[in-house]
């Protein structure tokens, strides 16, 4: 009995692991039952993977089984693998027991489809309930609605659920017709609005009723999986923001394609695109905490990110007409885009000055490198840099500074993001026994 | 995310740090002092100060302190009525969270803390009402909130680093040694979200833990290494659930697979979570076999 589940756990962890999703944030669930678990504050990463992810939620499938043929996914029913099946109890039983040891936040539950999307669906809702209505779980959970499922059954899951996500996966309805040819645009898109429309519908009874139970507290998210398809970094931005704007999502997540799919329909790439991840992660939080655009980021003229440095400098680079910024004077949000500044520097520089006018030496204090800072500055009026340099030679500078080799930082920041060499080198080495694919649903 | 109004008035400046040697009025000489080691020991002490006009030069546990050659040092007896007065009377020079963080600031155990606290009492104090805890330009008010800043990570890591052992008896405890004393405040975020378990998380270095006995949150001290109860590994197999093994073995399972070999990257997995917290982390412990990701059976074999 024991093995078993272990085998199940490890099949169906294993089949999980590849959505990148693991926030355990936005929760406003507080334990006032007496019952197990809060989940009321900031998310908690318990543990790091090997690869430096946060671990925070129980991530599993119920089941690997699927009637889908998803290219980019290792549960594809044309893919032979290994296939298991959680019962809802066992499920339930590992949440509980790992939530009491404190080993997660909560239980992340996707699956792949079983006989059919309702089928499946109502027995994800059915542990959601279970945990909330038998065991008084008051933790994080999250479930993935399964594409195709009845608007019921997703309303149902919204009342137990804290998030839920449909995954995009593919950035455009080409390559979603051509490698997941049972899915579409319009039938992911449906249940995102619907559930967008339930939530307003929600907050808007709260505010009357109190007692009205909440919908899914923690809103919806995403994911798109980067570098299987031809989209540019322009495309892939431009979606996100649609899909922030236009369906109130709270967070889309990116996921390096990791190579290994068995399939014909996909490149075979031997390292996953990961610093190309990091720069539209970068993108991403500019988006929604610097108060940047998307055509500001990337635009047709510039469909890429530079891997190289990072988009905010992009950025000031490009527009060098907008600076020197004087960090006595200038508005918070035009200091937040100066390179070199990050959020908690901007926000000291903003409280410091009121008391006296900041020194370089101040800026510095606060947490400002100003190896980067320094061509985009004024501090009371004065330069740092004597001359005005051109676009490329700010860029060199700062990334070579005045010699031939990679400045620390810049190589630091490099390193942190490179994956490190692995067992897989040559191309004939990857598919047989690492075709352990991608995610569900 | 909080946004600041543009163009906020600019303050008055606040009197800068004195230079060396020079006492600000209402101090008529400087003194040394040592005090038991508690909170509540250096809030009698910044009293005595004040009543003595003394500017504290040093303010020293007992035991800890190193007398100078020449000084004389005052011992100072903690006195809760006294401290009592200090605290409540610190609300009328500063707001209830700069307070708060005068006590991580004790937290934090660094060696200077207690002149830390008692100089950014008297910088509130000089700056007659006006809120002083942004003025990040001051070096005694940056490195309280830098404190702070580190403080707080170690709570958040102590959230998220525990980890319970089940015992015969429905205990669940679990042992800790945080970088700075952060027990006292933790207290509430585990209290919240283990409201229906009894638990008990020991801080091995300082020697207490906290225990909820499903009805309040208490500090237990240990005196001696003998009633300490016995560390994680330490708790013999016969003590623990029977079915806590099971459960350790499954967490390791897990974390086992969720790792991605692809994206291996032990530099990113250190940095969040530094090696010293291993030994206390269920699934950092040695195991007889990693878990490799699962051999799918593939049409080519
Ligand atoms: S992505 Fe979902 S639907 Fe497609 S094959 Fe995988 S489990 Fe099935």
């Amino acid at each position: 009995m024991n093995e078993r589940i272990q085998e199940k756990l490890s099949i169906l962890a294993d089949a999980a692991k590849y959505d990148a999703s693991c926030s355990s944030s936005g929760g406003k669930r507080k334990n006032d039952n007496g019952g197990l678990g809060n989940a009321e504050g900031m998310g908690i990463c318990h543990s790091y993977t090997e690869d430096g992810r946060c671990v925070s939620l129980l991530k599993i499938l119920l089941t690997n089984h699927c009637i889908f043929d998803c290219a980019y996914c290792v549960s594809r029913k044309s893919n032979d693998v290994k296939r298991a099946a959680f019962t809802v109890q066992e499920v339930v039983d590992l949440t509980m027991n790992f939530y009491r040891r404190n080993y997660i936040e909560g239980l992340f539950l996707s699956s792949g489809i079983f006989s059919s999307a309702d089928y499946t669906m109502e027995r994800l809702v059915r542990i959601a309930k279970k945990l909330r209505l038998e065991e008084k779980f008051n933790g994080y959970i999250h479930l993935k609605t399964i594409p195709g499922a009845s608007e019921e059954l997703i309303q149902e899951a919204g009342l137990y659920a804290d998030r839920l996500s449909v995954n995009i996966e593919l950035p455009s309805d080409d390559s979603l017709q051509k490698l997941a040819p049972e899915k579409n645009y319009a039938e992911i898109l449906t249940p995102m609005s619907q559930i967008q429309l339930k939530v307003a519908e929600n907050r808007e009874e709260r505010e009357l009723f109190r007692k009205v139970p909440q919908f899914a507290p923690a809103g919806q998210t995403t994911q798109l999986v980067v570098g299987a398809t031809p989209e540019s970094d322009h495309q892939i931005i431009k979606l996100a923001d649609g899909l922030y704007k236009g369906y109130g999502l709270k967070r889309v997540y990116y996921s390096g394609y990791v190579p290994v799919s068995g399939d014909q329909r996909l490149p075979q790439v031997v390292q996953p695109p990961l610093m190309r991840e990091h720069r539209l992660y970068q993108s991403d939080w500019l988006m929604r905490f610097y108060g940047f655009d998307a055509d500001e980021i990337l635009d047709p003229a510039h469909p890429h990110l530079d891997l190289e440095i990072d988009p905010k400098l992009a950025w000031a680079l490009r527009h060098r007409e907008i600076f020197p910024v004087d960090v006595n004077t200038a508005d918070y949000e035009l200091i937040l885009r100066i390179p070199g500044i990050g959020m908690k520097s901007a926000k000291r520089i903003v409280a410091a000055r009121r008391f006296a006018p900041l020194t370089l030496d101040h800026l510095h204090k606060f947490g400002v490198v100003l190896r980067r800072a320094r061509y985009f500055i004024t501090c009371r009026g004065m330069a740092l840099e004597k001359r005005e340099y051109d676009e490329q030679t700010v860029r060199r500078k700062i990334l070579y500074g005045d010699g031939q080799t990679r400045s620390a930082l810049v190589k630091r920041q490099l390193d942190l993001f490179a994956p490190e060499p692995t067992i897989i080198t040559a191309p004939d080495l990857v598919s047989p026994q690492l075709d352990l694919f991608r995610q569900a649903s | 995310m909080q946004r600041h109004a543009p163009g906020l008035p600019a303050a008055v400046p606040i009197t800068a740090l004195r230079r060396p040697g020079e006492l600000p009025p209402s101090f008529r000489s400087s003194g040394r002092f040592t005090y038991d080691g508690s909170f509540d020991g250096l809030l009698t002490v910044v009293l005595a100060c004040w009543e003595q006009r003394l500017w504290p030069e040093a303010i020293q546990p007992e035991g800890a302190a190193q007398g100078g050659l020449f000084a004389e040092t005052q011992h100072i007896e903690t006195d809760e009525e006294r401290a009592r007065r200090v605290w409540d009377g610190l609300l009328r020079h500063m707001p209830g969270e700069a307070r708060t963080s005068l006590y991580k600031t004790f937290l934090s155990e660094r060696p200077d803390r207690e002149l830390l606290i008692f100089r950014y009492v008297q910088l509130a104090i000089e700056a007659g009402g006006q809120d002083i805890s942004e003025n990040f330009g001051n070096d005694t008010v940056r490195l309280v909130a830098d404190i702070n800043k580190q403080l707080f990570r170690e709570k958040h890591r102590m959230e998220a680093f525990v980890r319970f052992e089940k015992s015969h008896d429905g205990l669940f405890h679990a042992t800790v040694e945080p970088d700075f004393d952060v027990l006292p405040l933790i207290a509430e975020h585990f209290t919240k979200r283990y409201a229906d378990q009894r638990w008990l998380i020991f801080d091995r270095r300082r020697g207490y833990g906290l225990y909820y006995d499903l009805q309040r949150t208490d500090i237990l001290s240990f005196d001696a290494a003998s009633d300490a109860p016995r560390s994680g590994s330490a708790v013999s197999a016969a003590v623990l659930d029977e079915r806590e093994p099971l459960f350790q073995t499954l967490w390791q399972t897990y974390f086992d697979h969720v790792n991605i070999p692809e994206r291996r990257n032990l530099k990113l997995h250190r940095r969040h979570m530094p090696k010293r917290y291993w030994r206390f982390l269920t699934e950092k412990q040695p195991r007889e076999r990693r878990f490799e990701p699962i051999q799918n059976k593939n049409n080519a074999a």
